[in-house]
């Protein structure tokens, strides 16, 4: 029996939030008597295997193959089935990714197993896994229990703490690979890779969010927000106003119809606050409103506020981090 | 060729908070219900591609009886029928059992169905997994968070899909499930006619007679429905006589709290 995690990997990297599911699996299969296993499909993966046992797996399952060199459902779902058969899983744990996300809800609605999508914590009762989901757009919470023998669930990143690397103890398993490349009906004809270095908003530690605030220069604005991202190794992400004025393109929209954050620290600039943007990213730790609007609705929420126009407050903010952070 | 949008009717967003437990509950939900605003996406595009391939468009939903606002709306931006599944013929069931009846309803549109367009996740349930479940069931290629179809042709439809990596071009064959992601359109606003139009629809209910599925027990439960805990905050507002001041503050205080 094991708790089995699979593990994303996009362009042969393996994305954190795997490791932050792996270390709650830990933790549970040590409750519950039982192993820790990751999967980790892909082309020359051995490298994120010898991660995932320094992450603590006990096994890790390989699946090593040029058809499944990127993500496509039909041979990733092959590969899983194997995996939790070699592993006898009770528990298959995915991070709520795009990926991740549809990969558990597919094996899980092939097995007829249960499953709690998106969830935000995960632990057990009667030595059984439950797992608690945030439905209503954030609004409310309710605990999904499991009435079949495999129990399924996505995790949201940074649900849970990042683990320290440890030395690797575990073994690596190799998988046979289900599927030839002429089985495979999906075919990736092109590839856009996102942007060298941009930092996925889901599982970013710090963020900088612009808003409506930037619209005397919008440019100019995002330049400002950019360049205090770039010293914070953060993630830049954007109010619904800012996006739809077209300042930013939407894939930086944090909120109800943008993306659910839970960063470390979230640095909202000239963001007014409306209650869709704190449905996004009102669980982030620790939360720093810069509005020149000593009303806005934001700094009921923040931690830290500064009442000051973002043209000269996030400039000044960049360089003192530069310089206390010796990055001058 | 027939073209099908995933409807479902969902409280209006602004209203969300409002939703109490013992709403959730049971169902009853009292606030406004629209719908769902990812579906909108699906709508339009099963409206453009309709016109695109010369094929029609259907929207499915499922609901009470009495639930036809959301399928109305679609009906008003411009599909051109719609179908309505009795929530009751899942009744008891799980996400998987709703995707079965979705299934079904689907088949009984004829072999003509070639497309299922639907939104990303619902912004009551948040689960993004009935179209993979309807997908699961059909034995159908799936697509997810799709930007843009390119091309249907020869059996086969090209499209662009996006994800935190990036962004691919993909080629699968048809029948096809496809998830909507908000940068394949901009949703139309019906227009008059096409709500007086829709007011005056009829609107089909399938029910058990049409859909039977065999009563399985559910393979999740849910329980402890409960409103997250509010956090108060106090704000501490950073004072200085000058921008660099606060800034100096404000570091003081984000490495005190160990977040940088």
């Amino acid at each position: 029996m094991s708790v089995l995690v699979w593990i994303e990997q996009i362009d042969n990297e393996p994305v954190p939030s795997c490791w932050e599911v792996l270390g709650k699996a830990r933790e549970l299969a040590h409750q519950m008597g039982t192993q820790a296993a990751a999967l980790v499909a892909g082309q020359d993966v051995d490298a994120i295997a010898q991660e995932a046992l320094g992450y603590g797996a006990d096994t890790v399952y390989v699946a090593d193959s040029p058809v499944l060199a990127r993500f496509r459902l039909q041979p990733y779902v092959e590969t899983v089935h194997q995996a939790l058969d070699a592993a006898q899983a009770t528990l298959f744990l995915t991070n709520a990714t795009v990926h991740g996300g549809t990969l558990a809800a597919m094996v899980a609605c092939r097995r007829n197993a249960g499953i709690a999508a998106q969830a935000v914590d995960l632990h057990l009762e009667d030595g059984r896994p439950v797992a608690t989901r945030a439905i209503y757009s954030g609004n409310m919470l309710a605990d999904i229990h499991f009435e079949s023998d495999l129990a399924v669930a996505s995790i949201r990143p940074r649900s849970f703490p990042m683990p320290e690397p440890g030395p690797a103890k575990g073994t690596v398993v190799p998988l046979e690979i289900p599927l030839a490349e002429e089985q495979v009906e999906e075919k990736i004809l092109e590839v856009k890779p996102a942007e060298k270095g941009e930092i996925s908003l889901t599982e970013a530690r710090i963020i900088v969010s612009g808003g409506r605030g930037v619209a005397a220069d919008p440019a100019k604005g995002f330049q400002l927000i950019g360049e205090l991202a770039d010293v914070l190794g953060a993630a830049v992400g954007a109010s619904r106003a800012a996006v739809d004025a077209g300042y930013i393109e939407y894939k930086h929209q944090v909120g109800q119809t943008g993306k659910t954050v839970k960063p470390d620290l979230y640095i909202a600039c000239g963001i007014s606050g409306a209650i869709q943007h704190l449905a996004g990213m009102g669980q982030s730790k620790v939360i720093v409103a810069i509005n020149k609007d000593p009303e806005a609705p934001i700094f009921e929420r923040a931690h830290y506020g500064v009442v000051e126009d973002l043209f000269v407050m996030v400039p000044a903010l960049t360089e003192e981090f530069r310089k206390r952070l010796g990055k001058g | 060729m027939k073209v099908v949008a995933l409807i479902k009717q969902t409280p209006d967003t602004a209203e969300l908070p409002k939703v109490s437990v013992d709403e959730a509950r049971s169902g009853q939900i009292q606030t406004t219900m629209v719908i769902n605003p990812w579906d909108e996406f699906a709508a339009e595009e099963a409206i453009q591609l309709a016109d695109r391939l010369g094929a029609t468009s259907v929207a499915i939903s499922m609901g009470r009886p009495d639930q036809t606002d959301a399928l109305k709306h679609a009906l008003a931006m411009g599909i051109q029928s719609a179908v309505l599944v009795d929530e009751a013929v899942a009744a008891e069931g799980d996400e998987w059992t709703a995707a079965e009846a979705l299934a079904q309803a689907i088949r009984l549109q004829g072999d003509d169905v070639q497309i299922v367009l639907a939104g990303k996740m619902s912004v009551d349930g948040n689960s993004g997994l009935i179209h993979v479940g309807v997908a699961c069931k059909l034995g159908w290629s799936l697509l997810v968070n799709v930007t843009r179809i390119a091309e249907v042709a020869d059996g086969r439809i090209t499209v662009e899909r996006s994800f935190e990596g990036g962004q691919e071009v993909v080629q699968v064959p048809l029948p096809v499930v496809i998830s909507v992601a908000k940068e394949i359109n901009e949703p139309r606003y019906p227009s008059f006619m096409g709500i007086r139009k829709a007011n005056r629809a009829q609107i089909p209910v399938l029910g058990k007679d049409e859909i039977p599925i065999s009563p399985a027990p559910p393979r999740a439960r849910w329980e402890n429905l409960r409103k997250p805990e509010q956090r108060t905050v106090q704000v501490k507002i950073i004072q200085g006589a000058t921008p660099q001041e606060k800034a100096a503050g404000l570091v003081d205080a984000l490495l005190a709290e160990k977040v940088i």
